[in-house]
């Protein structure tokens, strides 16, 4: 195992019930990348993130970070390792202000409240949402509630974040604010897997894609070579347009 | 806005609000102290000494209930075992209600966790039912227990007026003072909790399990701590009450009622909140009193109606509580 690798997902299965979500998934990730996760509704996308990001195990199959295996590690104790995620519906803690939640990230990492409070502010400033620090949660509008899941997960520091299709619902301009700020992130040193559906808006964000189908590995690479594969064109489109 | 955190917060020491919070506290517990010296009247004065009393175990239900979101409709048992365990080691083994008190409350807490080991597997209702059914099997047990007096209950010895022993014949003031003691210890440690790393996880495991997990909150060990520290402080109200009353038996301590009457207050005048309790007894609970002293008997239960009544009103127009009504409301921003 070459030592930029930060994440090994090896031979994993889950099934629910009768269902195989993921069948004999096996993906690296390399450190300072970011990575597509794209395929079709069903395809196994959320249930392969979920395992990365400890929601439940597989039920075959190991996962590495940084070299341990971490298969059956809670979700708790994989952000403590350094590993964060968002929520494809964003999940605030209504009750609190915009500040106290991203606190409760920061507190994964230091104990003392004055420290916790300094990383949420300067978290806050970094997602651009300084200016609803005091807010309640539940006040913000949908593109906020989003920024806000971000700036959560990295108040954690993470090594790796996982982003479960940020993008969707925004306008196009919001859009573009929030692939400017997963840019950032990535410049901070943060390797970003990100879910996502609206293809145009990943495709030219990531350094390489992996495409789900049915549970399975359907294609791997750069993006430009991933959206030429007729594999690829043929699940997303059908048998009829292949190679129109 | 204020701007109390932004933008860069003091490296140490108080934040401006919650040194503020701090004083007002101090003013009104300094307020409350001087109250028995104006107010002469014994009755009055008991209904201080309840008042004081529910508002400190309310808080305590409310570390709990209030800030880890776990409904417990069972704080009768803990109340109890401070009650009993205080009154066994006085009246049998002679030991001062003040050793007895600290007994109750590690003994209170190590129960909590052993019933949380398998209840806080349940969630929502179900939990809530379960707390309900325990408090009632832990009624039937001391019922049915000699050694604790069984039906009959423990009557405590009289003696002189001492602070030693918690004996007060003559005068209710020192009463007065220990349970506001009791509140202002209740409410500093909620205080210190919610400013602190536990108390922000157990916001988070209320509002949303799920989403806590990911930031790295331990969830089962989040509910634990919460239910030993609220049962702790429970059980110490408990010991209060059995020496206030120098006579218990399990109707008196253990009943379904106290855990309704713990939880009401906080319910009433704001769940998760460092002033609802306060709130929420200060008017319960008088209320309770003079209705029961002027309809007569405390068996008709029409001060359960009222009760229902209010916290039916309360649900129905200010769900967090009466004080959010004080509540400064974020200015509206323009949406995008």
């Amino acid at each position: 195992m070459s030592t930029d690798t930060l994440l090994t997902v090896a031979n994993v299965t889950r099934r629910f019930g009768g269902l195989v979500a993921n069948s004999n998934v096996s993906m690296t990730v390399h450190r300072g990348e970011m990575l597509g996760l794209i395929g079709p509704n069903g395809a196994g996308k959320s249930t392969l993130f979920n395992l990365i990001a400890g929601t439940f195990p597989p039920n075959e199959g190991r996962i590495l970070f940084e070299g341990q295996d971490i298969t059956g590690l809670p979700a708790p104790a994989r952000c403590r390792l350094g590993i964060a995620r968002t929520f494809q519906v964003p999940r605030s803690f209504d009750s609190m202000s915009v500040l106290d939640n991203v606190m409760v990230g920061a507190f994964a990492k230091v104990p003392g409240s004055h420290a916790a409070r300094r990383t949420a502010i300067e978290t806050l400033d970094f997602c651009s949402l300084a200016h609803r620090t005091e807010a309640s949660a539940g006040d913000l509008t949908p593109p906020e509630k989003r920024r806000l899941e971000v700036a959560r997960a990295l108040a954690t520091k993470p090594k790796l974040l996982l982003l479960d299709e940020v993008m969707t619902g925004l306008t196009p301009s919001e859009a573009r604010l929030g692939v400017e700020l997963v840019r950032k992130v990535r410049d901070q040193g943060v390797t970003v897997i990100m879910v996502e559906h609206v293809m145009e808006i990943v495709m030219p964000l990531v350094d390489r894609a992996v495409v789900l189908n049915l549970g399975k590995v359907l294609a791997e690479g750069k993006p430009k070579d991933v959206v030429r594969d007729d594999a690829v064109i043929t699940a997303y489109l059908g048998e009829r347009h292949r190679a129109a | 806005m204020t701007t109390d955190v932004l933008p860069f917060p003091p490296a140490t020491g108080l934040l401006p609000r919650r040194r503020n919070q701090l004083l007002v506290a101090a003013a009104v517990f300094a307020a409350i102290a001087l109250i028995p010296f104006l107010v002469r009247d014994v009755y009055l004065q008991n209904v201080l000494v309840l008042t004081l009393l529910y508002a400190a175990v309310s808080q305590s239900w409310n570390i709990l209930g209030g800030y880890c979101g776990q409904i417990s409709l069972g704080h009768a048992l803990y109340f109890g075992i401070g009650a009993y365990a205080t009154s066994v080691l006085f009246v049998t083994y002679g030991v001062v209600p003040w050793g007895g008190m600290l007994v109750g409350g590690v003994l209170s807490a190590a129960i909590a966790l052993l019933l949380g080991y398998p209840c806080f597997r349940l969630k929502g209702h179900y939990f809530s039912i379960a707390t309900i059914v325990i408090a009632e099997i832990g009624l039937v047990l001391v019922h049915n227990w000699d050694f604790v007096g069984g039906a009959l209950g423990i009557q405590w010895p009289f003696g002189s007026d001492s602070w030693w022993t918690l004996q007060f014949a003559r005068d209710k003031v020192p009463y007065v003072h220990l349970a506001l003691g009791l509140l202002a210890i209740t409410w500093f440690v909620t205080f210190l909790i919610e400013g602190s790393r536990w108390g922000y996880w157990w916001r988070a495991v209320k509002d949303n399990p799920e989403a806590a997990e990911s930031l790295g909150v331990e969830i089962f060990h989040s509910k634990m701590a919460a239910a030993a520290v609220s049962a702790f402080f429970t059980a110490v109200g408990g010991s209060f009450y059995a020496s206030f009353l120098a006579y218990i038996d399990p109707e008196s301590v253990m009943s379904f009622r106290f855990s309704l009457l713990f939880a009401l207050p906080a319910v009433l005048g704001g769940i998760g909140t460092l002033w609802g309790p306060v709130v929420g007894a200060a008017i319960l609970i008088p209320l309770t009193e003079i209705t029961r002293s002027y309809l007569g008997g405390s068996g008709s239960g029409i001060d359960l109606i009222i009760y229902g009544g209010l916290i039916m009103l309360v649900s129905l127009a200010k769900p967090e509580g009466l004080l959010s009504l004080f509540r400064r409301k974020p200015k509206a921003e323009a949406r995008s």
